[in-house]
């Protein structure tokens, strides 16, 4: 990993672990979004039949068919329409909602923030959770302490990490909404509307990282590096937050953010289940009715949003641990 | 195989998970040849009723009963999962065998677009191609199937290439057998198990996913109805009757963490036994009043004990004083409790290993034992954090990855010596400077992985100099580095203990390393110091059997390359199984019966040297025998 160039010079530039990590990633992401469009173009190809007499229902004329097909751009070759479909997405024009007839553009404007703010605020809570439980439990637990203890939390951790999302949510409606009137039951309103639908994506990414994060304690407090932060007798807690914390969180973050990637879409269900007006609710209402081109901008902005989790993630890994730039290389 | 299924299945989470299993099966095979006509019969006298004596959980909006529903349910969604995690099997383990298949160009493109895929969520996976596939049972099961592909190719993709580089893989290929044939005959039956113990994991995660489509009303479509529908159905009607959307959430809950638990188990089960001692009940340890006899003692050690539940004991007191500026070797094998001889004196034995001892004093102050008040302990640590440095074995894994190497050595100067931020840094870069690192003020920027391994030793010297050490315990401290980074290393130990007067413990299982810097030498084995002598007299003067085997073993220019390098007979002891006598009697050549029943103490033959041996072999005899290891005393190599 020596630079052997004078600095300054574009060689010792573009050979700076730094450059070459952000254009390895640049790369990678490019070529992950120019996936991610084929697919969602070529998704309304790969629907037998034709969509268009599908989405318009039995009772349409042919006539009817042809002038929607001719507005769809649907009677074109295949790589003229992709090329168009390019187009229009670089100038943000993704088309029409067949069933409303609004811009698809103008209907994800409109339900994505609910979705951005329920994923965040559900990915904020589970990291308040699961970071200082975890944590906490390492410390507790470390080299066999409490059995006892530790049987519990490993075994509500499994338990919770192993009910979906959506489970959860009616058996929380049932708990919270219906037997005890607490909070409401559906819908986005007031703050007291956000907390079962965040609690219910939160809980099982929360159980899972917990987990993780004691295990990976557990791993550094194994290491030598430690062993050497003892020698130096700091005192513990200087021991704990300076050197095993930052050691620790880099794998959790890892898994964290796919986590998170998960949590994205685990709002689909979620959204469903509380009648949430974002994208989630949206996805599955222009699915069952055939909206296609809603599908395919709804397709495009979560893969997307999935794609930006998982770049932010690198890019923090990154910071944290500056070997994860070197080792891909 | 057999052993290790039953195995599996004895330990309480593994029984439980099977008899779970196998209960969940036997429900989707035999609940709708039982009940399907309770199932749908049509009671419209009692239209979504709660739970009464004749319908146990109510009914839902036609008057079905939802118990027999629920239960009938079982088998569409059982079945329906186990096909989507088939489809995925199957789809991985082509992709993921492409590799093999295809050749290097082929195969680098679908990992790559493997890892695209696996970066997604499975849900939105599978949202996509129900739209491709359509809305039904049948494109639910597609659609979850090739949703769950990526993380099978995944799987199967580092399964095959751990399998691809072993030895009879690559045979197979040199004798020319084909790829197709390499695949089927070679790779697959070595990775057939953990893909079955995945795909177990896996079907529950299926059973969920295929859940949440059904509610989604992506999946299953009515009259047919599998445990989501029956979910989704009755989920607005939760005020009226929460017991039908729950009592399928619960089943779906059921069912998944059978199948997840009893993959689990047996993934545990087929790998490693965890091995899990009894603890021992925390003891305080033993202290006694400082008694040194000795002013210019830097460290006093008197009946050192170190052990770890089980119990084992792999130090067994042992004793010995290290003087002002003293430097003194600790030799021996692996597993001969030199390390952690090391690690005791330094109070870096971690729970549950416990050290007693008669005495173990630093410059005079006790280190063993609780400090009631918090200010001496503050105060211990503070003695011990500026004159006691530790030198570790590994310095590749000794520092701190995350941290630039200025920090880590300036942090124990910030907390003992009360120096600031900038201080601290001068006095690391000095102490760099000082340990002969080049460009130490560049250097103390960077992170340890950007040092080599000779200079993150000197780096770790170095921090041991950030205080005024009266002693430098020092692990191993070569073993990691090649021979002449080693010799340098030597060098500057060396030259700072005469320079700043610093006493040195080494330890080493390298008796040529010892002879060549040392003063005294102690030479341990089975957790005893077994001879106690002045390294001069290491070449002539070694009477135990033990050390003059270490010695023998050691080859140098003249020792013949046609014959067998000289090793010590038989295996060191295992400390859980220590014989009566003398541990070494079972490798010695002079063992008698006495060597075999007693197990002799460190007695003194001559000033500065004590052996524990019963039948110390004479200098003259020795020489005889083993002649020709010059280099010994010289030192060089």
């Amino acid at each position: 990993m020596t630079t052997v160039g004078v600095p300054g010079t574009a060689e010792s530039f573009t050979s700076h672990p730094w450059v070459r990590f952000a254009v390895r990633r640049l790369a990678r992401l490019v070529g992950s979004i120019l996936i991610l469009v084929s697919a969602a173009f070529l998704m309304i190809h790969l629907i037998p039949g034709d969509p268009v007499r599908s989405a318009l229902g039995p009772a349409a004329t042919n006539s009817m068919i042809d002038a929607r097909r001719e507005s769809l751009g649907l009677d074109a070759p295949l790589w003229q329409q992709y090329l168009h479909f390019l187009q229009h997405l670089f100038t943000g024009d993704l088309g029409m909602s067949i069933t409303t007839g609004l811009p698809v553009s103008e209907v994800i404007g409109d339900r994505l923030p609910a979705t951005v703010q329920l994923a965040v605020a559900a990915f904020l809570v589970a990291v308040l959770i699961a970071l200082p439980a975890g944590l906490a439990m390492g410390v507790l637990t470390r080299a066999g302490r409490r059995p006892r203890t530790e049987l519990s939390f490993t075994s509500t951790t499994v338990i919770l990490a192993a009910i979906p999302e959506f489970l959860l949510a009616v058996g929380l409606v049932y708990v919270f909404a219906v037997k005890l009137n607490w909070l409401p039951v559906a819908g986005r309103g007031n703050l007291a509307s956000y907390v079962l639908p965040v609690v219910s994506l939160a809980i099982g990414p929360a159980a899972v990282l917990a987990r993780i994060c004691r295990v990976e304690l557990l791993a550094v407090l194994q290491t030598d590096y430690l062993r050497t932060a003892r020698a130096k007798r700091l005192p513990a807690a200087a021991i704990y937050l300076r050197h095993a914390l930052p050691n620790a969180v880099t794998a959790t973050i890892t898994l964290g953010g796919l986590l998170l990637g998960g949590m994205v879409a685990g709002t689909v269900l979620v959204e469903n289940v509380f009648g949430w007006p974002g994208l989630g609710s949206t996805i599955v209402s222009s699915i069952l009715a055939k909206d296609y081109p809603l599908v395919q901008g709804v397709v495009l902005v979560y893969g997307v949003g999935v794609l930006l989790v998982n770049l932010v993630v690198d890019v923090t890994l990154a910071l944290l641990d500056p070997r994860s730039t070197i080792r891909e290389s | 195989m057999r052993a290790r299924w039953i195995s599996v299945l004895r330990t309480p989470v593994g029984a439980g998970a099977g008899v779970l299993l196998l209960g969940v099966l036997l429900l989707a095979v035999l609940a709708p040849l039982l009940w399907s006509d309770q199932a749908s019969a049509i009671d419209t006298e009692h239209l979504l009723e709660g739970s009464s004596a004749k319908h146990w959980l109510g009914t839902d909006n036609l008057g079905r009963d939802i118990f027999y529903r629920v239960l009938v349910a079982s088998r569409t969604s059982i079945l329906l999962a186990l096909l989507a995690t088939l489809i995925a099997v199957v789809a991985g383990l082509a992709l993921g065998c492409a590799s093999v298949l295809l050749g290097r160009r082929a195969g680098r493109l679908t990992t790559a677009v493997v890892n695209i895929a696996v970066a997604f969520p499975g849900l939105l996976l599978a949202l996509f191609f129900a739209v491709v596939f359509g809305v039904g049972a049948k494109g639910a099961v597609l659609a979850i199937g090739f949703a769950g592909a990526p993380s099978f190719a995944r799987l199967t993709q580092t399964l095959v290439a751990g399998v691809a580089e072993r030895d009879f893989v690559a045979a197979a290929r040199i004798a020319g057998v084909g790829r197709f044939r390499i695949l089927l005959r070679h790779i697959l039956p070595n990775i057939a198990e953990p893909l079955v113990v995945n795909a177990t994991i896996g079907a529950g995660g299926t059973l969920l996913a295929f859940a949440g489509l059904s509610f989604l009303g992506l999946g299953v479509q009515p009259p047919a109805y599998d445990w989501g529908r029956l979910m989704g159905e009755s989920l607005n009607g939760i005020y009226v009757h929460p017991a039908a959307a729950l009592a399928p959430g619960v089943a779906v809950v059921i069912a998944g963490l059978a199948f997840n638990l009893f993959g689990e188990a047996v993934a545990k089960g087929f790998g490693v036994p965890a091995m899990v001692g009894p603890r021992l009940r925390d003891r305080p340890a033993e202290t006694m009043p400082a008694e040194t006899d000795d002013d210019e003692a830097v460290l006093v050690v008197k009946d050192l004990y170190v052990s770890f539940p089980g119990p084992i004991t792999p130090v067994r007191g042992i004793s010995f004083t290290i003087g002002k500026g003293e430097i003194v070797g600790v030799v021996g094998e692996s597993g001969s409790g030199k390390s952690l001889t090391a690690l005791a004196v330094a109070q870096l034995i971690e729970p549950p290993g416990q050290v007693r001892a008669a005495e173990l004093s630093f410059l005079g102050a006790p280190l063993l034992g609780r400090l009631a008040v918090r200010s001496t302990a503050a105060a211990r640590r503070r003695l011990l954090g500026t004159s006691f440095a530790m030198v570790f074995q590994d310095p590749m894994t000794s520092f701190n990855p995350t941290k630039r190497i200025g920090p880590q050595l300036a942090e124990g100067a910030r907390e003992h010596q009360g120096l600031n931020r900038r201080q601290a840094m001068a006095r690391a870069i000095d102490r760099l400077r000082a340990v002969r690192v080049p460009a130490a003020e560049r250097r103390a920027r960077q992170y340890p992985h950007e040092f080599s391994g000779g200079m993150r030793q000197r780096a770790m010297i170095g921090m041991g100099l950030m205080g005024t050490p009266a002693l430098i315990v020092a692990d191993e401290p070569t073993t990691a580095l090649d021979v002449t980074v080693q010799r340098q290393v030597l060098r500057l130990l060396e030259t700072i203990r005469t320079e700043d007067d610093v006493a040195v413990l080494l330890i080493s299982h390298d008796i040529t390393v010892v002879a060549q810097v040392c003063g005294r030498v102690l030479v341990m084995y089975a957790g005893r110091i077994v001879e106690d002598l002045p390294a001069s007299e290491l070449a002539t003067g070694a009477r135990h059997p033990y050390t003059r085997a270490l010695l023998a073993a050691v080859p140098d220019l003249e020792t013949p390359l046609d014959e067998p390098l000289a090793v010590i007979a038989g295996r060191p002891v295992d400390p859980a199984l220590l014989p009566s006598g003398c541990a070494f009697a079972a490798r010695c050549e002079f063992a008698e019966d006495r060597c075999r029943a007693e197990d002799p103490s460190l007695v003194s033959h001559g000033p500065d040297h004590q052996v524990a041996c019963w039948n110390p072999q004479g200098t003259a005899a020795w020489q005889a025998r083993y002649l020709g290891t010059e280099s010994i005393r010289t030192g060089q190599r």
